[in-house]
């Protein structure tokens, strides 16, 4: 085990050196990288706002339902099913049916099924019918038909999520999806994430609708931001995703904050159709169910813009332009969970975290030196060296490090030692009775490799499963522990060896002070 | 130097020991339950520092009451002038309430107040925290099982395992004993206490391996003493090594690091105990002697 051929020697700190170089890259010029690599500070390091999200898909399900409507009496009356106590329900429609058989047929039919398209990937329909006492009937989305609404709102909200992030204009944001029903937000620098917050809370669905003189059918009573009243048509003159780009703006003439629109040549036709037919009404602006402003139709609206105007202050008509501009989120977002740390906490967690790693480190190396002289020595130059190559595999991997994540250098500190203890414990009781002491050496290293290495796959498998499970800082620990035991390996087994082997070989005989 | 101290002869009031205690752990834990943070109960965190020396716990708690918050807990937090607030879980969602309760506080107290951490955590995501919490523990044990049942003997996988629950299941208790707050760190610690008081009984077993090859009239409690002497000061020092790291992060790592290092001080030493007094005698129990080992031997090699 002491004898090392010069190619092995080589490619030992060939190795070493290739990912040591990598360590060196967290301190140079960040303005100007040579290579664009190094370790990221974690939010509670850096500061910033960690959000978990989570749609509602509830109201868009009662939407799609409601959406069904028309086709499935269309289906009934084309073939003459007649239908009794039809009624809409939040995620289904009921009714009774005389020839249940015959409607089976055709709503499960795959040619040409307007009502209840069949989904090929899934071997499945979007809707199912569930069959009730008393010839009732229930139809409802199947479970991938749900499936399919869910990944698609989810999809889409993501985009919007980003769309409204990106123009908030906060650095390095993330954006990810998180299992089926959840999207994952880290923004970090961000001092207060209560404005993404709300940004983030609003569906923004956007309509324009006339205001009816009075109550009558088919219109709905809407509140106004004055407290006004109205009775607005349900009929949906213009919608947000015509909406091409929208700005905030000050009307020169009340000096008022306002948000002007610009639409599409559809919503532009639209829009000029409705106010050339309608002038002199009031056309309400409708944004999540509430009347921002209703002015009155003045003249025909050709251009294929306007103007809203409310009571805003001018972060609000900022903020509502933004909305528009990002479109509407197919169903409200929730955060189930926020995590917000303010920059100067993350500066005094990376202080004490450094503090702590190297006042370790000088007690553990003192120690080391007390106990074994020069070959503590040895141990902790591999020490060092896989405190660089710890970081070294850090910055190639560009791995995130947490304030638990410093936690675990220290800790690879503490234990790291523990390999070489383990190799010269054994040495110790070689030497005992071993007269040369190459070959106890030899006998030692040998003996306590299997020994070394089942001790240390067990806590590589904790550090394995600790980082499937853990979630943001804790897997920051997982993965500073688990490199750590990788590179305690390589240092012991072949750094420290190497050097332990030049000592001895050179001394051949006499004694050795362990 | 040689050691040579007989532990075999203390195994049985050890054990006594150990199982008083373990037992008391689990009453504890079940009857008076443990502390836990806001990751697996849900609730909302907030971390300030006042510019001003002059505020204190109970008008903070006070300058709170109006808004009717349910459970409201203050307590100092590190320096002069830090607090930590925790509110409890409500039907609604604490989100919409977080800037609420910011203003209230700022226009309640008069100082400038720096919000140095803000954390909600939802229901639902707290128990889903806490159940993947629980799995990771049990996945980790039967990942240790299973282990040891491949490069040892069976009797070695169940002596592991006991000494593992009896570490885990301790360590639990005292925090349910002193109430200290359980969080997510404290699973992420108490898993790393798995690896390491494994790590200590493998190196002990492996000894005893090699030992009842090597001394074949031994039988296991000496083979186990001998064993456990050989290794003794690498498990003391590395014990030592640990704990010098670990105390360091508890004195010098700041708050949200010492529930952490805590558990571990703790771990470390329950585990360097458990795997001389627990996992050793375990294989005493089921009389292992080097006529077990030949028989693995056998089944590999037909």
């Amino acid at each position: 085990m002491l004898n090392f051929s010069k190619i092995n020697i080589f490619f030992i700190y060939l190795i070493f050196l290739f990912i040591s170089f990598f360590s060196i890259l967290n301190f140079q010029d960040q303005k100007e990288p040579l290579i664009d690599k190094k370790v990221n500070l974690g939010l509670d390091l850096q500061g910033g706002s960690y959000l978990l999200l989570e749609i509602n898909s509830d109201p868009l399900v009662k939407e799609k339902i409601q959406s069904r409507v028309i086709p499935l009496k269309k289906l009934l009356k084309d073939n003459n099913l007649n239908y009794l106590n039809f009624k809409i329900n939040e995620k289904n429609l009921s009714f009774s049916l005389n020839d249940i058989e015959k409607f089976k047929l055709l709503f499960f039919s795959k040619n040409d099924n307007s009502l209840n398209p069949y989904i090929g990937n899934y071997n499945s329909f979007e809707l199912d019918l569930e069959i009730l006492e008393n010839n009732n009937v229930r139809v409802l989305f199947s479970k991938y038909g749900l499936l399919t609404i869910n990944n698609s709102a989810l999809k889409q909200s993501i985009e919007i999520v980003r769309r409204r992030i990106d123009d908030v204009g906060t650095k390095e944001p993330t954006i990810l999806q998180r299992g089926e029903k959840r999207i994952l937000v880290e923004l970090p620098g961000l001092k207060d994430p209560e404005r993404i917050k709300s940004l983030l809370g609003k569906t923004a669905k956007l309509n324009f609708r006339l205001v009816a003189e009075n109550e009558e059918f088919g219109t709905d009573k809407l509140m106004s931001e004055t407290g006004e009243e109205l009775n607005v048509s349900k009929r949906i003159v213009m919608s947000g995703e015509n909406l091409i780009d929208s700005q905030p703006n000050f009307n020169s003439q009340s000096n008022q904050p306002t948000v002007s629109f610009t639409l599409d040549r559809l919503g532009a036709q639209k829009f000029g159709r409705t106010t050339t037919d309608n002038v002199g009404k009031r056309l309400a602006i409708v944004l999540d169910g509430k009347i921002v402003s209703a002015p009155s139709i003045n003249e025909a609206v050709t251009s294929g813009s306007g103007m809203i105007s409310g009571n805003f202050s001018f972060q609000e008509a900022t903020d509502l332009a933004l909305l528009l501009r990002s479109g509407a989120l197919p169903t409200p977002l929730n955060v189930v969970e926020e995590r917000t740390v303010g920059p100067d906490l993350g500066e005094d967690s990376i202080k004490s975290g450094i503090t702590s790693l190297i006042i370790g480190f000088i007690l553990v190396i003192l120690f080391m030196f007390y106990k074994y002289k020069v070959f503590g020595l040895i141990a902790n130059l591999a020490l060092v060296a896989n405190l660089i190559m710890l970081v070294g595999v850090l910055t190639i991997l560009e791995a995130t490090l947490t304030l638990p994540g410093i936690a675990g250098i220290i800790l690879t500190v503490g234990m790291a030692v523990d390999a070489n203890v383990l190799i010269f414990e054994r040495i110790k009781e070689e030497l005992k009775t071993e007269k040369s002491i190459i070959h106890a050496f030899d006998i030692g290293y040998s003996k306590a490799r299997i020994t070394v290495l089942d001790a240390n796959i067990t806590t590589l498998i904790a550090a394995v499963i600790l980082f499937a499970f853990g979630s943001g800082p804790v897997k920051g620990f997982a993965i500073t522990l688990g490199i750590g035991i990788i590179t305690t390996l390589y240092s012991a087994y072949f750094l420290a060896r190497h050097l332990t082997s030049m000592i001895v070989l050179n001394k051949k005989e006499g004694k050795v002070n362990l | 130097m040689d050691r040579n101290i007989d532990f075999s002869s203390k195994f049985k009031s050890a054990n006594i020991l150990s199982l008083f205690i373990f037992i008391m752990s689990i009453i504890f834990i079940i009857f008076k339950g443990l502390n836990y943070g806001i990751d697996f109960k849900g609730g909302t965190l907030i971390e300030l520092r006042a510019d001003s020396k002059n505020i204190n716990i109970s008008e903070i708690r006070s300058s709170l009451n109006s808004m009717n918050l349910g459970d409201v807990n203050v307590k100092a937090f590190g320096k002069e002038s830090d607090y930590l607030i925790k509110i409890e879980q409500k039907t609604g969602n604490n989100n919409e309430l977080i800037p609420e309760i910011k203003k209230t506080l700022i226009n309640n107290l008069n100082v400038e107040i720096n919000f140095r951490r803000v954390e909600n955590v939802g229901p639902k995501v707290s128990s889903e925290l806490l159940e993947s919490g629980i799995i990771a523990i049990f996945l980790s044990l039967v990942a240790m099982l299973f282990y040891i049942w491949i490069r040892f003997e069976w009797q070695f996988s169940v002596g592991s395992i006991v000494a593992l629950f009896h570490d885990v299941i301790i360590t639990i208790g005292i925090f349910s004993i002193l109430s200290l707050e359980v969080n997510l760190s404290i699973i992420a610690a108490v898993l790393t206490i798995i690896g390491y008081s494994m790590n200590d009984t493998v190196v002990i077993y492996d000894r005893i391996r090699e030992n009842l090859n090597k001394y074949t009239r031994l039988n296991i409690s000496e083979t186990a003493n001998l064993s456990i002497n050989e290794t003794l000061s690498r498990t003391i020092i590395t014990s030592l090594t640990t704990l010098l790291a670990l105390l360091s992060i508890y004195i010098l790592g700041g708050e949200i690091l010492r529930g952490f290092s805590f558990a571990m001080i703790l771990g470390v030493l329950i585990g360097t105990y458990s795997s001389i007094f627990v996992a050793a005698p375990v294989l005493k129990f089921f009389k292992v002697s080097y006529k077990t080992l030949e028989k693995k031997e056998e089944k590999i090699v037909p």
